[in-house]
């Protein structure tokens, strides 16, 4: 493909857009297609064709809207009305309304906090766009940062934008994404990959799986550019298999870029030439670390290795291998299109961008937020997220999954960027936001995560695999209200040790929710101990009468 | 030099899905996962079989393609029950009561997770998360996601499972 057939088929396809004076778009995103979103978009098809709207109405498929909770998620453009709960019941209202008053029972506002204090970077199409068309994505702009970069920039000149756009790594522990890069080109090999880590472990978090299920096309655009940087002819983009939808549509797009040749050989009839592959995971959560990912990728166990070297000078088959994850090749479209600049404008001093969270547990709005970074806690958890239900009271939230920690109410007015949260305990991670009130534990939360490292160590070094499931006997004995005060100094003695000694990110992150939960919580932990008392009334302790000898 | 290409152990049309993978990936020892994969998707587990012809097809030792399968808590290597429910045990889930959900079947039916009822009716599964942490406490059952679950609901669904065994 050339410059020329891109844009008349973006254009074509815009020439179609038109032509209907009305737009309904469904969202069949995971969520909103567990809440039935499937059948309303078909009883809103059959509802067109009976009130005889061909033509002037058409219905799509589209992304995400953010209001998991709310779903099946309904939009109508050009009106930019969206309804949400709504049910085949509500397809011939939607249909009559076309043109005028909206129906006002599954109306959902706009206006409100949740959507109008986000800012949508990443998620800028707000889930209007069809994830199985790339026609869709074409006549949005879409491959016209491509066509700039592989015809207008030199692999330099890319490297050089993403540095400059400050732009780190969003799968926690950000890196510069810049850096990463240039020491990837640098690396003298006459093969390269790049690789797409798509393997969301942590519970709890859930944006990637989002933005490859809606965004495919400008995730592979980004992988793209990428390559074209660093010199890489061949990708990977390594999935969850637990993510069915998200493979199937990422395989949809790298058919139909291929077919386009916006994937191939000689892409814009340029001498770069790039191929992507999938590679599904296979429920391993050690797998998102990279040194273990590469072994994956290669078809062996899951199993990390010491670094460095690293990935960048030594990684798959042992060529210099490019790794970031989905959210940060997301970004890379909009950094290259709009320029490093207007990128570096938004966030703080350190942290630049915006970052997507997933906001689940005790929280209003359970669903998918984008935030500038360095917005406040407290804005994200009481405006967008509607605040806590119940008539509870927030007592944390857990950033990080399981090697991250919890932030609690006397740092609801934190910035959210890398630097604050790792001064309090905890770190950014890949997005995932639990959201805690009194009713929970933060011992049986601490015990909880410490089950999911014992269970998913990989078992090569010592540490963590004998020392993850030492700590969960320590934390299952706290619980159970047997332990004893020199059972919680031992828990604070192990946690220093695995955490200083492990191989891999996930034993020396294991420990990390021990930690600042301790730090914060020891009151709790001292009443389960002491008192035999879980003050949430969630470990259900074995009253036992002390046995004097 | 052309390698044999290892025969299919039965005339069972599912093996073709399997060979299939593995021819497209040029029988690479990197398609292992790939391979597996297509196997239980086939077969619905990875019995001795498909494990040897996998390990044959690739050039691989049996011992690695076995420490692959095992590795990896997507592979099975016991045959599921007709019916499959999994529950997700991710944070958001395990904060709005999975736990309370897993202790009731247990009470209830006298299953575990990994285990299947003694009639081969369902088998439950539990998961690290689905990913679908707005819908939580959320599941699997025969493959369609279903969130907002409760004890009771999830009763619901598992004794028609096992009364249609009837």
């Amino acid at each position: 493909m050339l410059a020329e057939d891109l844009h008349r088929m973006a254009a074509h396809e815009r020439a179609q857009q038109l032509q209907y004076d009305h737009h309904i778009i469904v969202c069949s995103g995971t969520a909103c297609r567990s809440a039935n979103s499937e059948a309303v978009r078909q009883a809103l098809e059959q509802q067109v064709q009976e009130r005889s709207q061909i033509g002037v109405c058409t219905v799509t498929n589209g992304g995400c809207r953010g209001l998991c909770a709310a779903g099946p998620m309904v939009s109508v453009e050009p009106a930019g009305l969206l309804y949400q709960g709504v049910t085949p019941a509500d397809a011939g209202a939607i249909v009559d309304s076309l043109g005028s008053a909206p129906v006002p029972h599954i109306l959902c506002d706009t206006s409100a906090a949740f959507f109008s204090k986000q800012r949508a970077l990443v998620l800028e199409f707000a889930g209007n766009l069809d994830p199985d068309r790339i026609e869709s994505y074409l006549a949005n702009g879409g491959y016209d940062t491509l066509l700039k970069a592989v015809t207008e920039m030199t692999p330099t000149q890319i490297r050089d934008e993403i540095v400059r756009s400050g732009l780190r790594g969003r799968g926690g522990a950000g890196y510069s994404t810049g850096l990463k890069w240039n020491t990837v080109a640098k690396a003298q090999s006459a093969e390269k990959y790049v690789i797409c880590n798509g393997d969301e472990g942590d519970p709890g978090a859930f944006m990637n799986r989002s933005e490859m299920e809606d965004y495919p096309f400008r995730i592979l655009e980004g992988m793209t550019i990428a390559a074209y940087a660093v010199g890489a002819q061949q990708g990977y983009i390594y999935v969850r298999a637990e993510y069915p939808l998200a493979v199937s549509r990422l395989k949809g797009a790298i058919r139909q870029s291929e077919k386009l040749g916006l994937l191939g050989n000689g892409i814009f009839g340029t001498s770069f030439n790039f191929n992507v592959d999938i590679r599904l995971g296979a429920g391993a959560f050690v797998c998102g670390e990279e040194t273990a990912l590469i072994a994956s990728v290669e078809g062996k166990r899951g199993n990390p290795r010491p670094r460095p070297p690293y990935p960048a000078e030594h990684g798959l088959w042992g060529h210099p291998t490019l790794i970031n994850n989905v959210e940060t090749f997301a970004n890379i479209v909009p950094i290259i299109r709009n320029g490093s600049e207007w990128f570096a404008g938004i966030g703080t001093a350190k942290s630049k961008g915006t970052k997507v969270f997933a906001l689940s547990g005790r929280i209003q709005n359970t669903g998918l937020v984008e935030i500038p970074m360095g917005m406040t806690l407290r804005e994200i958890i009481y405006d967008i997220g509607g605040g806590i239900p119940g008539g509870r009271h927030f007592k944390a939230v857990q950033t990080g999954g399981p090697s991250g920690g919890c932030i609690t109410a006397q740092h609801l007015d934190l910035p959210m960027d890398y630097e604050a949260l790792m001064q309090v305990g905890t770190f950014m991670g890949s997005g995932g936001m639990i959201v805690m009130d009194d009713s929970s534990c933060m011992v049986d939360v601490a015990r909880y995560f410490m089950e999911f490292c014992m269970t998913e160590s990989c078992g090569k070094c010592i540490p963590c695999r004998v020392g993850t499931a030492q700590m969960f006997d320590l934390l299952d004995k706290i619980t159970r209200g047997e332990a004893t005060l020199d059972d919680l100094a031992l828990l604070e003695e192990l946690a220093d040790m695995v955490r200083n000694t492990s191989l891999c990110g996930l034993g020396q992150g294991a420990p990390n929710p021990v930690r600042s939960t301790l730090r914060y919580f020891r009151d709790e932990y001292l009443s389960h101990i002491v008192d035999k008392v879980c003050p949430a009334g969630v470990c259900k302790m074995q009253h036992r009468e002390e046995v004097l000898p | 030099m052309q390698k044999l290409l290892v025969p299919a152990p039965s005339d069972d049309k599912r093996w073709r899905m399997v060979t299939a993978t593995m021819r497209r990936h040029g029988y690479r020892r990197d398609a292992l996962i790939e391979a597996l994969h297509s196997a239980q998707e086939a077969f619905g587990y990875l019995d001795s079989q498909s494990l040897q012809y996998v390990a044959r097809s690739l050039n691989l030792p049996l011992s690695q393609v076995y420490g692959v399968a095992t590795f990896y808590s997507f592979f099975t290597l016991k045959p599921p029950g007709e019916h499959t429910c999994v529950i997700c045990l991710g944070t958001a889930c395990y904060i709005k009561g999975a736990g309370e959900i897993i202790a009731s079947i247990q009470d209830h039916f006298d299953l575990k997770p990994g285990q299947t009822t003694p009639d081969d009716r369902a088998s439950l599964l539990t998961a690290r998360c689905l990913g679908t942490c707005g819908l939580a406490p959320s599941g699997v059952f025969d493959g369609e996601v279903v969130g907002n679950l409760t004890p009771e609901n999830v009763a619901e669904r598992l004794e028609e499972w096992l009364d249609h065994a009837g």
